[in-house]
């Protein structure tokens, strides 16, 4: 399949003033994983939040075409809605809203969006089920509050049983590796090439190579001062994780 | 500003034969001295004053209401508008339509031994010394709009609870204003809880029909005894026409736990006082409110849990979301008597100003006159977290939805204080429908007071 499912165009955008993302391009193909590196502060996650909608950031320029819709234009929710996905790199925690009451609301919302019937209790229970098993979730987390007292692990098998749920058609992961020990970086991992399929794609965002050994790339980009620097595959983060970002940091004074 | 107080002493004096003629024994005794009170009162207090910072008592009475002095009975279809739909709950259900008590033919039928739910006149005639005993006891006429109600009030509801009685079904008030004309009911309640008993009362406040204006005057006395446990759940779901001037006193004896739960959840402008009086040593006290308000609703609520007795425990959890052009009071207090020692005493305020255009006023207090206390009060007013309400965006979950859900998550620890599951399931539906807009009010809660 040849055609585009994200085309992001000279992106501009600012936080209380300050312009963090300075002409971001970027194009993604269904079937792709994309793994976008970069030092601390080069933007990575101002880049997902900006692709997500969050209304802290202000786009200032530039475009992002999603299967054809204009994705800025989308409230965070009708972005979800069309296939978005951004498994956050700290997961919110929300005291009082329990798991279960969580994605029944998100589950039915999306279908309502596609003027579908609210699914039954019984049909949402085994889809529950069936998707908590590729993260090996524990069923007791579901009638906690979100991600309120879940260790580092859980709340991201937490993200990945919700991407799972909601079968986007691109998925940011945002530092998705952060906080995880081994075992858990492999169930977490193991759980996105499972739901990995020909014609969604994923963009990993990380510091590290780490994660890129479980989740393969097609693409490896370099982000520094808001800008994608340089793009290669996967040999490129091998040599990042050899030479470190300073001779990126050289080349782009 | 004319003084409210005025016209009430008129109408007094001008129909004190035909009061007394209508009430009865304790009520007509301490009717005299309440008007006397009111006669040296200066006037009820005004906004800004010490304690009503953001409340006039002076304008809440100041319209020209009638009192239905001659006891014209207004027809209320109770079982067409009043099914409660508390399931499982099944209780002992009572009537005061404005300030007249209804008793239901299953309230007769059913009382268990042990138990009076009946007319405050009524047991005043029937039971003197009893009623003498408690009535006004606990209420502090010193206070004006306690002498109001006093000097004004014919009848009431009266509950009292025999020694060792442990009661398993709730016993049900269900206020209704129904009036063409605007209308100031004053009302009461007595409760007495003897040794060991167990009780718990709900009361539901509501107003039928937009039409007049309606203020409810009410005076609550409870008096647990040595080991007594008393739960009062007090929801209110009236209409922007109706104010409510509430309070309530509370004597609590030796080892006696005492639940008190105040859910605002319509209203006009709301002033509620809680006086929770800890005289025996050992006694837990708990008081959880929550307010919801909107449009222009005012909801003030002011506590005070004084300890004069050692080992008394007591937590109060107050919590209000507040939403458009809706403003909030509290002002709490714990006080620790000279003496009283090893008393652990909280109070926690919550609230959420969800628009701009929300106010909340919150001044909480301790009063220590002893070492040897645990005493904590704390107060945080905040908006809803921006963090939550995008991660919830990004889940497809729509923002009206998500702000619905976080709004009502607040809600929860405030609605988990209440013990009886079935009323704490149907308060978490009454508190998400009222979140979604819905209108509330019972006839569309399709509540079964059930019967």
């Amino acid at each position: 399949m040849n055609d585009i499912l994200l085309k992001v165009t000279d992106l501009h955008a600012k936080v209380e003033e300050k312009e963090i993302l300075r002409g971001v391009n970027l194009e993604i193909r269904p079937g792709e994983v994309h793994a976008i590196m970069g030092p601390n502060g080069s933007g990575k996650s101002t880049l997902s939040s900006v692709l997500a909608g969050n209304p802290a950031f202000t786009v200032t320029g530039g475009s992002a075409t999603f299967h054809g819709l204009d994705l800025l234009s989308l409230s965070p929710e009708d972005r979800s809605h069309e296939g978005l996905f951004l498994s956050f790199q700290y997961p919110v925690e929300i005291p009082g809203v329990s798991m279960v009451n969580f994605m029944r609301a998100a589950v039915n919302a999306k279908r309502k969006y596609f003027n579908e019937e609210p699914l039954s209790a019984g049909d949402f229970l085994k889809l529950m089920r069936q998707k908590r098993a590729i993260v090996e979730l524990d069923n007791k987390l579901a009638s906690r509050s979100v991600n309120e007292g879940f260790s580092g692990g859980e709340k991201k098998r937490n993200e990945i049983f919700q991407m799972a749920v909601l079968e986007p058609r691109l998925s940011i992961l945002d530092e998705t590796d952060s906080g995880l020990d081994i075992d858990a970086l492999r169930i977490v991992a193991g759980g996105v090439n499972q739901l990995k399929t020909s014609q969604n794609a994923t963009i990993v965002i990380t510091h590290y190579q780490r994660l890129l050994d479980y989740i393969k790339p097609d693409f490896v980009h370099v982000l520094y001062k808001g800008r994608i620097v340089r793009t290669g595959g996967p040999e490129l983060a091998l040599e990042l994780e050899e030479k470190g970002y300073d001779w990126i940091k050289e080349e782009n004074r | 500003m004319s003084n409210a107080i005025d016209q009430y002493l008129d109408l007094y004096h001008d129909h004190r034969e035909a009061i007394d003629a209508h009430s009865a024994g304790a009520l007509n005794a301490m009717r005299v001295l309440a008007a006397d009170a009111l006669e040296h009162a200066w006037r009820l207090p005004e906004h800004g004053e010490e304690g009503y910072e953001k409340t006039s008592l002076n304008d809440m009475f100041a319209p020209d209401f009638g009192v239905n002095i001659n006891r014209v009975n207004m027809p209320v279809d109770v079982g067409a508008s009043f099914r409660c739909g508390v399931p499982n709950l099944s209780t002992l259900l009572a009537v005061v339509v404005n300030d007249r008590f209804v008793p239901t033919s299953t309230l007769l039928k059913n009382l268990p031994a042990g138990l009076t739910v009946c007319s405050l006149a009524d047991a005043a005639r029937e039971m003197p010394s009893l009623v003498e005993k408690y009535y006004g006891k606990a209420a502090d006429m010193s206070d004006a709009s306690v002498a109001l109600n006093t000097m004004l009030v014919q009848d009431g509801v009266f509950i009292h609870v025999a020694r060792g009685t442990r009661l398993e079904k709730t016993v049900q008030i269900v206020d209704i204003f129904h009036s063409a004309t605007p209308l100031l009911a004053p009302r009461r309640v007595l409760v007495v809880a003897e040794e060991d008993s167990h009780i718990s009362i709900l009361k539901c406040d509501h107003t039928q029909g937009e039409d007049a204006t309606c203020l409810s005057s009410e005076v609550v006395e409870i008096f647990a005894a040595r080991g007594a446990r008393v739960e009062w759940y007090d929801i209110e779901e009236s209409n922007a026409s109706t104010s409510r001037r509430g309070q309530l006193f509370a004597r609590q004896d030796e080892g006696s736990e005492l639940h008190i739960f105040g859910a605002t959840l319509t209203n006009g402008t709301t002033r509620n006082d809680f006086h929770i009086d800890v005289t025996g040593e050992n006694a837990s006290t708990r008081l959880s409110a929550m307010a919801i308000g909107s449009d222009r609703q005012h909801i003030d609520n002011s506590s005070v849990i004084r300890h004069a007795a050692d080992r008394g425990r007591s937590n109060q959890l107050l919590k209000y979301v507040l939403d458009d052009n809706a403003t909030g009071a509290f002002e709490g207090s714990i006080e620790v008597c000279h003496g009283s020692r090893f008393v652990e005493a909280y109070q926690s305020n919550r609230n959420i100003l969800a628009s701009p255009g929300a106010r909340m006023h919150t001044k909480p207090q301790l009063l220590i006159y002893n070492d040897d206390v645990k005493c904590s009060h704390g107060a945080t007013t905040g908006q809803l977290d921006n963090n939550a309400l995008f991660y919830m965006r990004t889940r497809g979950i729509p923002e009206e939805e998500a702000r619905r859900m976080l709004m009502q998550a607040f809600m929860v620890d405030v609605i988990d204080t209440i013990s009886m599951e079935p009323l704490r399931d149907r308060l978490r539906h009454m508190v998400d429908r009222r979140f979604s807009g819905g209108k509330a009010g019972c006839a569309e809660c399709g509540s079964a007071c059930s019967d």
